[in-house]
């Protein structure tokens, strides 16, 4: 049976934008090869790896399992969507400073839960940050960096307070 | 791309009903973490879907006038831990809730597809028994009211019929005032994992008199549905809170639940560790009542 697609409407990264999607297409998919945004990256396609978290009205969630016609009238953020004027945000250099990138394959889905997590203003333990960050796989297992760099970050702001 | 045959959005609960009555093959999606893997695994492929996430009736949680909390099924995990009901009046359920998969799955998972899908080692259920929550659906035509301990059927099979749908889950006021309640999931990792065995303590203690008044246990896992210990609970009701009952409590969990083999862990493995996580979670559930501070 031909499929009729739907009209989605929604923002990403802070632009409109109006696709017509298959009603069976992934937001993942919508991302990746209707918009180019390839930050999002297509793992395990069940939920378990974190490589395709994005940002949906503020929370985070795993854009493989969330249809692309269930972004109609939301706001979605992508890692393209973090750099202001070419500058990357105190996470993303965070990232840098503390090697937490190996083959960078998990990178964006990582930076994007850290994201939420730093943005929510509160000051974890290490132990509480890992739980916020344990749906984001490392294939590399290079976890003590990453969580290295968003204690740092959130250490940081909280002396700024 | 997932395999859809056809998709329908409903706006209302009227709508779903009507969608669901007009299309009866069809399932029912909400948050999709459970329907959307069984379409991919080809379990569900080729499936026509009735999706609710729009249903606003469906979210949100509510203490009623009567006491009684009113949770939406459509309520996501995330929002049920961090709603200030649920943590002033239940908290053992938003501490429950918050331990399915990982931050991402939280936020779209929702409490009535938990339930819904019928897996024995969903980590709202044991909480939800002991809590003994009354489970609410529409049908178009007034709906039924069934206690939990009746809709889990079998493995995988609840008691939603044909066009039928569940709307809200009500923990009575009764079950919980002057209740304490603690959750412990066992499992292989800590997060993203899958419950191995979970065991949900609910108890009212008299403090003056130091008895264990009323106690209700619920397992996650030791049988193909959520399972009450009612024998063990009525042996433990009225006995001074002591040493001598958390002994109690192991041994006669251990005769009492009915885990099987399986690649996850074994017979004897499970029977061991049911004993101690339900007398963990009974010890803790003494401390809050001793005015302990939740974690």
């Amino acid at each position: 049976m031909k499929k009729e697609r739907v009209l989605v409407q929604c923002t990403v990264n802070g632009k409109e934008v109006a696709e017509y999607v298959d009603p069976g297409e992934s937001l993942l998919e919508m991302l990746r090869n209707r918009l180019g945004l390839t930050s999002v990256k297509k793992g395990c396609e069940v939920g378990e790896c974190g490589a395709c978290t994005v940002i949906v009205d503020g929370e985070t969630i795993d854009s493989c399992i969330y249809l692309a016609v269930w972004a109609e009238g939301r706001n979605i953020r992508t890692l393209e969507g973090l750099e202001k004027n070419g500058e990357l945000t105190r996470i993303q250099e965070a990232f840098i400073e503390e090697g937490a990138v190996q083959c960078g394959f998990c990178t964006p889905g990582f930076i994007m839960s850290a994201t939420v997590l730093l943005e929510k203003g509160e000051v974890l333990t290490r132990e509480a940050i890992k739980k916020q960050m344990s749906g984001n796989l490392c294939r590399c297992t290079g976890y003590q960096n990453i969580v290295n760099a968003v204690e740092k970050v959130m250490k940081e702001n909280a002396d700024q307070k | 791309m997932y395999d859809i045959e056809n998709y329908y959005n409903a706006e209302t609960i009227k709508e779903a009903v009507t969608l669901l009555k007009e299309h009866p093959e069809a399932r029912i999606i909400s948050g999709g973490s459970d329907v959307l893997i069984k379409i991919r695994e080809g379990k569900l492929a080729g499936t026509s879907l009735v999706c609710i996430r729009d249903i606003k009736e469906l979210k949100g949680i509510i203490k009623m006038d009567s006491g009684d909390i009113y949770i939406g099924a459509g309520t996501t995990f995330s929002h049920i831990t961090s709603d200030p009901v649920i943590q002033e009046n239940i908290p053992v359920l938003g501490e429950a809730v918050d331990q399915v998969g990982g931050p991402q799955i939280r936020n779209i998972g929702t409490i009535g597809g938990n339930i819904c899908n019928g897996a024995v080692s969903a980590d709202s259920a044991p909480a939800l028994f002991s809590l003994n929550a009354m489970i609410r659906t529409a049908d178009g035509s007034g709906g039924r009211t069934v206690p939990i301990h009746d809709f889990y059927l079998g493995p995988g099979k609840v008691d939603v019929k044909p066009g039928e749908l569940v709307t809200h889950i009500l923990i009575p006021e009764k079950e919980y005032t002057g209740y304490h309640g603690h959750y412990i999931k066992y499992s292989m990792r800590r997060a993203m994992d899958i419950a191995t065995l979970g065991c949900c303590v609910v108890s009212r203690i008299n403090p003056s008199a130091n008895i264990l008044e009323d106690i209700r246990i619920t397992f996650g896992v030791a049988a193909p549905v959520p399972l009450r210990c009612v024998k063990t609970e009525e042996a433990l009701k009225g006995s001074p809170v002591n040493e001598k009952l958390y002994q109690a409590i192991e041994d006669k969990v251990r005769e009492e639940i009915h885990p099987r083999d399986s690649w996850r862990a074994s017979r004897e493995f499970r029977l061991q560790i049911g004993g101690e996580i339900a007398r963990r979670a009974l010890e803790r559930t003494v401390e809050l009542a001793a005015g302990g501070e939740r974690k």
